[in-house]
């Protein structure tokens, strides 16, 4: 889009959306938006404090564990359905469900087995992301040409040898891909987990802020959380763009 | 063999579409035509042949009217093109059928857009079906049928709207080699039965000299007319011996002596 | 005798048979007091099915789950169309969406309860914000996609612009603006589920908790299962009317 034949990059739009925020604010329009600035200054108010450094750090624990527990089963698994038809036959009916699936409503399930902790928020972190990382690799592996595993067997390469230097790299960019998709949903999982528990990390702050109507703090800490949500998508799409450049010419 | 280069002095009336010092520069600024100059007699098939990035899709779509000239004019039967118009008919190097119509809706597709009534428009494209050899399948959807029979489909579509003049782009470049020889020997039946002009790019040496009765040879940066060839084969022969035609053999050399140093 | 074993029916009924029997197991064991076994599970949810608990509290849940949707497909399919055939709309829409794309949205519901409370609106909007940017985006990029050469196809036949849009984009889109209608319809079940348990149980939610609190778990996990079985039943149904409405070649995974 052109302004006076300059071309304006694609985001900045969000500059105009934020000045229509600010005036629906100030001018008291809706009850659901305060002025930005002012949300802006609660953002940096509460930041440093010692409660929010706390949810953060439980937060970020729980994304961290819960997504490298989906990472490290769900490859394997995708994979093994992308080599074994038997396992796929299996396994991907269920797959395919949990995906869709409402999986909110399971935890209220790990509630009433795990507590109310920290244990609860990282299984349903994992819960959210294993699904589509199984998929994306599965898909990944089925992608693979037979031709490049014949490449590696007829140079007398055993199943690891092939596992390690033919599989995973030809498989890497639908793998990669799973796992950004796979660590949004684990985002959307540590959030909800914590929105549930609501006696840890976030959900406690949203509690406390909400049961004192703090409604700016509420939007201030949001954005934080939207801000890393897609801090890490775009991180790990450029990583993902990294391993693009042969995606298209692996089965050629 | 004989050549003519430069312009032949024709009468307006002999001439279908007319090139005017066309300029063409992308946005970005690539040049990707030069002062381009031509003309394309009436009734008969003209090549544009030259190696990629001489120009010949862009000032075919110029012709078309599917892009504005940077500057120069470009005239069909005496009048100056805007835009796309009826009597100019496209036949796309990719088909460009619509995937969730049947056959029959395909080809009575630029006929729909201007309105003819439906009874009428099937009943044109039926016959433009049975025509191109594709009787029969007309309910079908263009994934059911094979890369040559969905050029057919591109080709009814263009004869079905009766425009005078057919614009071809690479018409036979995305099908396999059998199929495009067969549809190079069709070509020619087509020509002569239709009283139409034809204006035909392709970037393939023997498929301009076996087809048409004019090729324009394009040079490219900057792109420029080198030659016009009037290939004076024999058509009374058959399509097989016209191939081990010395006059055709020859002027296959000959073009393509005068191209190759320009080919990456 | 091996081929009837590798049969995917044969496979798939091995595999419930086996996740349900791992239930059964694991509940006898008990691996927890609180984790019923596959069987009180089921026979908890055919006794609420019979004497009508469940016919009672759905349409509670329904409600606004199918309210959120409607409005959600409707604003999100027109949004996205929109935003596909006009650039200074997309310069507008576009970088929202992608930003809501990845947020964890159901963040938002603690703000929508706070300022429209606790009744049906709040539901709605959370049905609304979590289906709504996947419906946009697939019915942007959709548009967006179409073909470059079906476009100038349309045009060189002196197609106009209302005619190309109608005739050539919109159902060339189509197949993607219904999977994100699908994408959107499971996002929904999800914001449903979300405001039952965190705005206020009147619906399905309502059996959760409620059971929950007083120590049935077997009627927890029945109330539990029905909604994931409902979810899954229905966003089956929706791919099964997408196979059917859009030829086999154009379906989107």
């Amino acid at each position: 889009m052109k302004i006076f034949g300059i071309k304006l990059p694609m985001m900045t739009s969000l500059i105009i959306w934020a000045i229509v925020w600010e005036i629906i604010g100030r001018f008291e329009l809706s009850i659901l938006l305060p002025p930005l600035s002012h949300i802006l200054v609660r953002m940096v108010e509460i930041i440093p404090t010692m409660t929010f450094l706390k949810a953060f750090w439980i937060t970020a624990k729980c994304f961290l564990a819960g997504t490298a527990i989906a990472i490290a089963a769900g490859i394997p698994i995708g994979i093994l359905m992308g080599r074994s038809t038997l396992a796929d036959r299996m396994l991907l009916p269920w797959v395919n469900m949990f995906l869709s699936a409402p999986l909110t409503a399971l935890v209220p399930i790990l509630m009433t087995l795990f507590g109310f902790g920290v244990k609860t928020i990282i299984l349903t972190t994992v819960l959210f992301a294993i699904w589509i990382i199984v998929l994306d690799a599965r898909a990944g592996v089925m992608n693979i040409t037979p031709s490049l595993s014949e490449m590696a067997q007829s140079f007398g390469a055993n199943r690891w040898q092939s596992f390690s230097k033919i599989y995973v790299w030809a498989a890497m960019p639908e793998i990669l891909a799973g796992i950004r998709l796979g660590c949004i949903r684990s985002v959307k999982g540590v959030i909800i987990g914590q929105l549930l528990v609501s006696i840890v990390g976030f959900g406690r702050l949203f509690e406390i802020y909400s049961s004192n109507f703090l409604m700016e703090h509420m939007w201030a800490l949001l954005l934080v959380l939207f801000f890393f949500a897609f801090l890490i998508a775009e991180g790990l799409g450029m990583l993902e763009r990294k391993f693009e450049y042969y995606a298209a010419s692996r089965n050629q | 063999m004989s050549s003519i280069t430069g312009s032949d002095p024709k009468s307006t009336a002999d001439v279908a579409v007319a090139v005017e010092d066309v300029t063409k520069i992308y946005p970005g600024g690539v040049e990707a035509l030069n002062n381009m100059t031509l003309e394309f007699p009436k009734g008969e098939l003209t090549s544009l042949l030259g190696p990629s990035g001489c120009g010949k899709t862009t000032l075919l779509k110029i012709i078309a009217g599917l892009l504005p000239a940077t500057s120069g004019k470009v005239t069909v039967n005496g009048t100056p093109v805007t835009g796309p118009g009826k009597e100019r008919a496209f036949v796309f190097q990719d088909f460009a059928l619509m995937p969730w119509a049947s056959i029959i809706r395909n080809v009575a597709f630029g006929l729909e857009l201007q309105g003819v009534a439906k009874s009428e428009r099937m009943a044109i494209a039926e016959k433009q079906i049975a025509d191109v050899g594709l009787k029969g399948f007309e309910d079908h959807f263009p994934h059911q049928l094979s890369g040559g029979m969905r050029q057919r489909v591109g080709l009814a579509r263009a004869l079905a709207v009766d425009a005078e003049v057919l614009l071809m782009d690479e018409p036979f470049s995305a099908v396999d080699e059998q199929t495009r020889r067969k549809f190079q020997e069709e070509l020619l039946g087509v020509v002569e039965n239709q009283k139409k002009t034809f204006i035909f790019v392709t970037h393939s040496i023997e498929e301009a000299v076996y087809v048409s009765q004019s090729i324009a040879l394009l040079l490219p940066r900057p792109s420029r007319v080198s030659e016009i060839i009037r290939p004076d084969i024999r058509r009374d022969i058959s399509p097989d011996a016209i191939r081990r035609d010395p006059v055709y053999l020859d002027t296959v050399e000959r073009i393509w002596q005068g191209l190759r140093t320009y080919v990456e | 005798m091996a081929s009837f074993f590798r049969h995917p029916l044969t496979l798939r009924i091995i595999s419930v048979s086996i996740v349900f029997g791992a239930w059964e197991w694991a509940g006898r064991i008990p691996i927890s007091p609180a984790f019923p076994t596959f069987l009180e599970t089921m026979s908890a949810l055919f006794g609420m099915l019979a004497d009508g608990s469940m016919a009672k509290v759905y349409p509670a849940t329904f409600q606004p789950l199918f309210i959120g949707l409607v409005i959600s497909s409707i604003l999100g399919v027109a949004c996205g169309i929109f935003m596909g055939l006009n650039e200074k709309a997309e310069w507008f829409g576009a970088p929202i969406f992608i930003v809501l794309q990845s947020a964890p949205l159901a963040a938002l519901i603690p703000l929508l309860t706070f300022a429209y409370g606790i009744g049906l609106t709040s539901k709605i909007l959370t049905v609304c914000i979590m289906a709504m940017p996947v419906i946009v985006l697939n019915a942007f990029t959709a548009v967006r996609h179409t073909p470059k050469s079906l476009i100038e196809m349309g045009e060189s036949y002196l197609g106009s612009r209302r005619q190309v849009i109608l005739k050539i984009i919109l159902p060339s889109a189509s197949p993607v603006i219904y999977a994100g209608l699908r994408l959107g319809a499971a996002m929904g079940f999800i914001g449903a589920v979300l405001a039952e348990l965190l705005i206020t149980p009147t619906g399905i939610g309502d059996l959760i908790t409620y059971n929950q609190s007083i120590a049935e778990y077997d009627k927890m996990y029945a109330a539990i299962f029905s909604i994931m079985v409902f979810a899954v039943l229905f966003i089956e149904i929706l791919e099964y009317s997408e196979y059917k409405l859009f030829r086999p070649d154009k379906r989107v995974n």
